[in-house]
């Protein structure tokens, strides 16, 4: 199957084509302010290099940081009517209770909270408000409000009054976008109603971003299938992936992590990718990346996502170096490393430029370091070695010496021996290894459900089936699916031998 | 009374790690009731802690707490109302009027949750309560160990369902007969044990524990600021041993009589490496060991702790691949009696052994 892998960053774009195991081409070009054009720029430099022709592609896989950006900086957010169906729970602590300030002025539209919900075993908390609902359908309408997030207790498990809700809503204000929140998952009310409402507020930038890329593909003659990627290293078709635009969270340093273990052929290392502005340090196992246990905050929100673990350090190619005191980083000249590092005719001192006059890389003009004082270029080696040495320590896991695999642009600063490191491995195409991982992605399932009266292999199985089922909904191949993670936990204090089944699977796109 | 002491916004934060961390893994870092504390600070309302000694003998104080599965009060939102019907049902029932409202246990939401309620009623809470920890269940209370009774006890759900049991047999019933109300009500009820005196408590209950938690939280509020080890910090500044740093490697679990019971193997990182220490718990981590031999069990505080953060693990969130530390605080010494080790003692908790405190085996432990 023949794909193009693209990875859409703040500074670089980058892409591949990958025909089966085989990489056929791969590119960098700028990240442009307008979508279309930048990704055109892409598809049709990566066509060229790797001689393939438009029809002959299968899929197109995309991962932005569009959305994390957008809450990261506040902007191209709509604002969200909440409806929460919980009462009479939840009522102290209500939706927009733990965000920060700045981004609910932004978001926060009307809020309305309804009786209903229902309890861990399916029984109903209290009769479902539907006059209320349709009042509150009305009001949203006339408020002219396009975006509605709703969320009602223990909806993972149930979630027949969500479908409800948004019926009654959709009757009333046809035009507007909701979001439910049991599509997004996990137990946990406000982490779950956070994603809601943080995805509800993502909905117009979704759409325009998904149909900027369809209108790229379309300039450059391509029909074939388009995904974008999400944070846990799969892909969704991109009709669906546009009503999840929080799916695609963090789904970079995934795509890097993915794409070094593809290229290396190894699943488990330690992964540093090092860019313009940072160098993420994460752990691979069994291919995929190691998971952050903590709850995981986007842009100051709490919310369930699972991530990748990282741990990131302000080095990168453009990273100011100064002399006396010396200091390497944490401020970096990112983006404009083509105009103000020394080596390419700037006046900045970068990490870049210090690669260059030790030698570790032939980049731009050496002869405009070629006079760097021998002391300082290898202090400030020894400084950026050390600073990479100790993060890739913290991630390490067991004290056994591991590989690791540097990929990124800025890949060049990682020193060739680190303590504790079997070795430091360089991979080709390893420049463009978030672009690999995007075009190596699969689709996924996943259940998380309460289970009552049934045995625990009854239980596991039910688990299993139904995340294989959402897998093949999203467009895996069945005879491809494997399970990739199956966790159950008894609940306390809970009758009938209550068990919470976790499954996940995996599997290629057919 | 004694001027009682305002908790400060920033000192909350402090409080919600140390609670989590008395929780010895039956509860965690409770950041709903957090929640629900700073907002009612926003609303002017005073978190006011007084020290058990300054109150009058004769005082009346609400023992206050939410009884059930921790995981319900992740979708069904902790409320302060709720606890605070049980409160005012109480004082009908028993033709009395609080005049200080104290936590039921400290470790876990419940640390937090009565000052939401003290807050509402502007009355002030008690530093002290009757376990110094987290028990699995109502009677493991050092009121109860001292021969006070379990009832009358006002039980409230989230809708308008109010229970008194106004009396039992004796407090192990009092359990048995809440545990079914709260089952058939979801799993989550709010509680107000019997009014307790200014004297009882004096006398019986476990005495600063809001400040214990504080403290805890602050060691590693301090550490992190200065970029500092927590784990260090916390046995810098209170009467705790590493008993292990490591890595777990295993989780078995399963429900038995309600209760989640299980095992966790954590392996050494540190300079033992390849020893393992195993951990069972009963909902609260409840006896930890190498191989046979037993270096802490209840109602010593069994902690597990993230290592690079300093906040707990509990028991239903520990998972294979978590860095952690095994910490072990000393119970209080109310709970350390012949007769309270009958209520809260390994015995009680289905080990065929006789209570040794921690510090008996410290010296095995290699303290760091």
């Amino acid at each position: 199957m023949k794909r193009i892998g693209i990875d859409v960053g703040g500074t670089n774009t980058d892409a591949v084509v990958i025909d089966g195991d085989q990489i056929l081409g791969s590119i960098k070009t700028p990240t442009t302010q307008d979508v279309t054009s930048g990704v055109v720029n892409a598809l049709r430099q990566v066509l060229k290099e790797s001689k393939t022709a438009p029809e002959s592609l299968d899929a197109v896989m995309i991962g932005t940081t569009h959305f994390t950006n957008a809450v990261a900086q506040r902007r191209d957010l709509s604002k969200v009517a909440a409806i929460r169906i919980c009462l009479p729970a939840s009522a102290s602590l209500e939706p927009f209770i733990d965000w920060p300030s700045d981004l609910a002025d932004i978001v926060r539209g009307d809020i309305y909270m309804l009786q209903g919900g229902h309890e861990f075993d399916g029984r109903p908390i209290a009769e479902f408000d539907e006059d209320g609902m349709r009042e509150a359908a009305r009001s949203i309408r006339s408020s002219g409000l396009s975006a509605v997030a709703i969320t009602s207790v223990f909806s993972p498990l149930t979630s027949e009054l969500e479908e409800r809700a948004a019926q009654i809503l959709l009757e009333e204000a046809p035009d507007v976008s909701v979001t439910q929140s049991h599509t997004l998952g996990r137990i946990g009310l406000l982490e779950r109603e956070n994603a809601t409402l943080l995805n509800a507020s993502l909905h117009q930038l979704a759409k325009k971003t998904t149909a900027a890329f369809t209108e790229a593909m379309e300039a450059c003659g391509i029909s074939a299938t388009l995904y974008l990627t999400q944070n846990d290293g799969t892909v969704m078709l991109s009709a669906v992936a546009q009503k999840f635009p929080v799916f695609s969270f963090a789904s970079g340093p995934t795509n890097s992590m993915r794409g070094a273990a593809f290229l290396s052929h190894l699943s488990d290392a330690i992964v540093v990718d090092t860019g313009g502005t940072t160098a993420d340090i994460g752990m691979l196992r069994n291919g995929f990346p190691r998971e952050a246990n903590s709850v995981v905050e986007i842009g100051g929100v709490r919310t369930l996502f699972r991530m990748p673990d990282l741990f990131s350090l302000a080095i990168g190619g453009g990273t100011l170096v100064t002399r006396d005191p010396l200091k390497v980083g944490p401020h970096s000249v990112g983006y404009e490393l083509p105009q103000r590092s020394t080596v390419f005719g700037g006046n900045e001192v970068t990490a870049t430029d210090i690669a260059v006059a030790a030698g570790l890389i032939d980049l731009g003009d050496p002869a405009r370091v070629a006079d760097f004082d021998k002391q300082f270029v290898a202090d400030a080696v020894e400084a950026m070695r050390s600073m990479i040495a100790d993060g890739v320590d913290r991630m390490k896991t067991e004290a056994a010496d591991v590989p690791v695999i540097a990929v990124g642009g800025g890949a060049f600063l990682v020193p060739r021996e680190i303590p504790g490191v079997s070795e430091v491995i360089h991979v080709r195409h390893g420049e463009v290894a978030n672009a690999v991982g995007a075009a190596i992605a699969q689709v996924s399932g996943e259940c998380d459900q309460i289970f009552q009266g049934i045995s625990r292999e009854e239980a596991l199985a039910e688990a299993r089936r139904t995340a294989e089922n959402r897998a093949k909904d999203a467009g895996a191949d069945p005879s491809t699916i494997e399970l990739v993670e199956l966790e159950d936990l008894p609940l306390a204090y809970m009758p009938g031998n209550s068990l919470r089944v976790r499954a996940r699977v995996v599997g290629s796109i057919g | 009374m004694m001027e009682p002491r305002e908790i400060k916004p920033d000192e909350l934060e402090a409080l919600a790690l140390g609670t989590g961390i008395l929780g010895t893994g039956g509860g965690t870092h409770p950041y709903l009731e957090l929640l629900n504390l700073k907002k009612l600070q926003r609303e002017k309302r005073r978190i006011r802690v007084v020290a058990p000694d300054s109150l009058k003998d004769d005082a009346l104080v609400a023992e206050i707490g939410f009884m059930g599965a921790p995981l319900i009060s992740k979708e069904r939102l902790p409320d302060p109302s709720m606890l605070s019907r049980a409160l005012v049902s109480m004082e009908r029932f028993a033709g009395v009027r609080f005049s200080a409202v104290m936590s039921s246990e400290i470790g876990g939401e419940n640390g937090l949750a009565p000052m939401t309620v003290a807050a509402l009623h502007d009355l002030p809470i008690i530093d002290a309560d009757p376990r110094g920890r987290a028990f699995p269940e109502m009677q493991m209370s050092s009121f109860v160990i001292a021969g006070l009774p379990l009832y009358p006890t006002a039980l409230a759900d989230v809708r308008k369902n109010d229970m008194i049991i106004a009396k039992s047999q004796n407090a192990g019933w009092t359990e048995r007969i809440g545990r079914k109300l709260c089952v058939e009500t979801g799993s989550v009820l709010a509680t107000c044990r019997p009014p307790r005196t200014g004297r009882q408590i004096k006398d019986s209950a476990i005495h600063g524990s809001i400040s214990r938690a504080i403290r805890l939280g602050a060691s590693i509020l301090d550490a992190r600021r200065e970029h500092g080890d927590p784990i260090e910090a916390i046995i810098n500044n209170e009467s705790a041993t590493l008993l292990f740093d490591g890595k777990v490697v295993d989780v078995e679990r399963r429900t038995a009589g309600g209760f989640v019971r299980g095992s966790t193997k954590i392996v050494a990182t540190d300079k033992r490496e390849g020893s393992t220490l195993t951990i069972d718990f009963q909902n609260e981590f409840s006896l930890a060991r190498f191989g046979d031999e037993v270096l802490a069990m209840v109602p010593d505080l069994i902690c597990v702790l993230d290592r690079a953060t300093g906040e707990a693990v509990g028991t239903e969130t520990i998972r294979y691949g978590m860095r952690v530390a095994v910490l072990v605080l000393d119970a209080p010494a109310a709970l350390k009696t012949v007769e309270a080790l009958r209520v809260v003692g390994p015995k009680a908790f289905g080990y065929d052994m006789k209570y040794r405190p921690h510090s008996g085996y410290k010296e095995k432990c290699e303290v760091v």
